[in-house]
């Protein structure tokens, strides 16, 4: 009896493993298509069955799509959209989640209460009156209206740092205050070196979803000299339609950065997945 | 009357989220009430806004083919994507979670492809369904099957997309797996105590532990559906034969491409209501289904 359950057992985490490694290598295919296209000559392009590792291998569209493409450019504009906005992020979101984790006021929970219903609001219900108030003021085709904004807070993020704040024992703060410490003072010196892997996960989330953000840069920037890396790779696919290998390099060069960047970070990501998984 | 120092705890409250309550004022609150004034009206931001009473609701219910069009197709990815992916992203989870030879490395593969940029992805997929030297297709054609016009059948663009999404499942699979690691060890080994098979422990320990990050998600993945975009402007544009001209894609070229923003802010406000609906529908149905350790809804 004992045999035949060991023997089912095998069976099973050996069809397991089948199963996962031919999964993940369904998952990995596109990109292995990819780089394998911007590898191709024309000829190569057409062969049916598709070469999956052409012979020979040419470099010559990264060149093209490099020179084509201002990437170093596009590449500042989106870093000075990420920069700011994480520090616009991290600024707002400390002060606001400390008002509701770290000081018993009356009103507090409504006030969390409305924030939290924000995060049901789709961007398309506020963008329109948002785009005419920042065409009035001048602002349409510059960073501002892709940057000023997060100095005000952004709920999701409010969020998950108020519940980092939350797990923080009031005794610390209390033996703070006890001393004659100011909010203020018990923030920066008692809370935040504590919640420094939820400031991480912020600030890390932060920038991949400004880098990869398209509406946004897409409303607000029409100048060519603006464009991020989303919007650049976008037009430039509009304007090189079918020219695969070209598109494919570029894009290959696009994602590169953020694949560095998630390696770079690992910790710090599967820190933030659990944060995000606390909640429920 | 409040005390002195209930005074200046609210004081002092207000004051650190006044960041915040600005930002709620200035980006929440003031562009819903002004998005609602401008759908009563004919707006093309160069003249002022010219009031015309319900003109762009009926426009939009009864005169307008594409519009409801926009709603059928978002409506049809939000019934067939968010439970596919849900499940899925759920799958995959708890298959990761057992016990597997090269375990955080696979994680990782499956992870990778979520945080690609959506621009990066559209563009791919669109080569990978490419009807004449795609990938797609070569596969199809190895298999010996025929080929198909993944975006340029307006059958086949919905299902296309859908199924591009699933590459991304790894951003909900990761959540699922914070979620399965916090299910107590001693439920499972009770359950084996009684002779529980794995599909069992499964169904009556797992999904239930883990209902709560389920049901968030389900409720974002809601939202999120209805706010489908950028593959659908990229790869086609709202083609083939509309097949693809989702509700916010439909608003975006109202608003920004023929500057009606009077007729795109009361498509907004339609968008809003249906969120706002499905929210409570889904929450109100959720004490049925989601499970909160300690029986308290947080």
């Amino acid at each position: 009896m004992k045999a035949r359950k060991g023997y089912a057992y095998l069976t099973g985490r050996v069809l397991l493993h089948i199963f996962l490694y031919f999964l993940v290598l369904i998952f990995l295919l596109p990109f292995f298509w990819m780089v394998s296209t911007s590898l191709k000559t024309d000829e190569q392009l057409f062969i049916i069955p598709p070469q999956w590792i052409p012979n020979p291998i040419v470099f010559g569209h990264y060149k093209e799509a490099v020179s084509r493409i201002p990437y170093l450019l596009y590449l500042k504009n989106t870093l000075i959209i990420c920069i700011v906005n994480i520090i616009g992020v991290l600024f707002s979101s400390m002060l606001v989640a400390y008002g509701f984790s770290k000081i018993p006021w009356r009103g507090r929970d409504i006030f969390f209460i409305i924030m939290l219903s924000t995060l049901m609001l789709p961007y398309q219900v506020t963008m329109i009156p948002i785009f005419i108030v920042f065409r009035k003021i001048n602002w349409v085709g510059t960073f501002k209206p892709l940057t000023i904004p997060s100095f005000f807070g952004n709920a999701f993020y409010i969020f998950l740092l108020r519940q980092f704040f939350m797990t923080i024992p009031l005794e610390l703060s209390d033996a703070a205050k006890i001393d004659g410490a100011g909010d203020l003072n018990i923030l920066l010196n008692i809370i935040l070196p504590l919640a420094k892997p939820a400031i991480a996960t912020i600030a890390l989330f932060t920038f991949i979803s400004n880098w990869n953000d398209f509406l946004g840069p897409l409303i607000y920037l029409n100048d060519a000299s603006r464009y991020t890396i989303s919007l650049g790779l976008q037009q430039f696919q509009s304007a090189y339609d079918t020219q695969w290998q070209n598109l494919m390099a570029a894009t290959t060069i696009s994602i590169i950065p953020i694949i560095v960047i998630f390696f770079l970070a690992q910790k710090t990501f599967v820190e933030g997945i659990t944060l995000t998984g606390i909640k429920g | 009357m409040l005390t002195r120092t209930e005074r200046n705890y609210i004081k002092r409250g207000l004051l650190f989220i006044l960041p915040w309550l600005l930002g709620f004022l200035a980006f929440n609150l003031y562009p819903l009430l002004a998005s609602f004034y401008y759908s009563f009206t004919s707006y093309n931001v160069l003249t002022l806004p010219e009031w015309i009473g319900f003109e762009n609701y009926k426009e939009l219910f009864f005169n307008d083919s594409l519009f409801l069009i926009s709603l059928k197709n978002t409506l049809y990815y939000v019934v067939v994507a968010v439970p596919l992916y849900l499940v899925a992203g759920v799958f995959l989870a708890i298959l990761l979670n057992l016990k597997v030879k090269g375990m955080s490395l696979l994680r990782t593969m499956f992870y990778i492809p979520s945080i690609v940029p959506i621009v990066a992805t559209a563009i791919l997929w669109r080569w990978i369904f490419n009807p004449q030297i795609g990938l797609m297709n070569a596969l199809l054609n190895k298999v010996r099957l025929p080929s198909i016009g993944w975006l340029t059948d307006p059958f086949w663009a919905k299902p296309s997309l859908i199924l591009m999404g699933l590459w991304g499942i790894g951003g909900g699979m990761v959540i699922y797996l914070a979620g399965l690691q916090d299910v107590p060890q001693d439920l499972y080994d009770a359950a084996d105590v009684d002779g529980a098979n794995w599909w069992q422990k499964t169904i009556k320990i797992t999904i239930p532990m883990i209902s709560p990050v389920i049901f968030f998600n389900l409720i974002m993945g809601i939202i999120g559906a209805f706010q489908y975009f950028t593959q659908a402007y990229i790869m086609t544009n709202g083609g083939p034969l509309n097949a693809t001209l989702f509700y916010s894609l439909y608003l975006y070229q109202n608003a920004f491409t023929f500057f009606k923003m009077g007729y795109a802010s009361a498509q907004a406000w339609i968008l809003f209501i249906i969120v706002l609906l499905a929210t409570v529908i889904v929450f109100k149905s959720s004490a049925r289904f989601v499970f909160y350790q300690g029986g308290e809804l947080k």
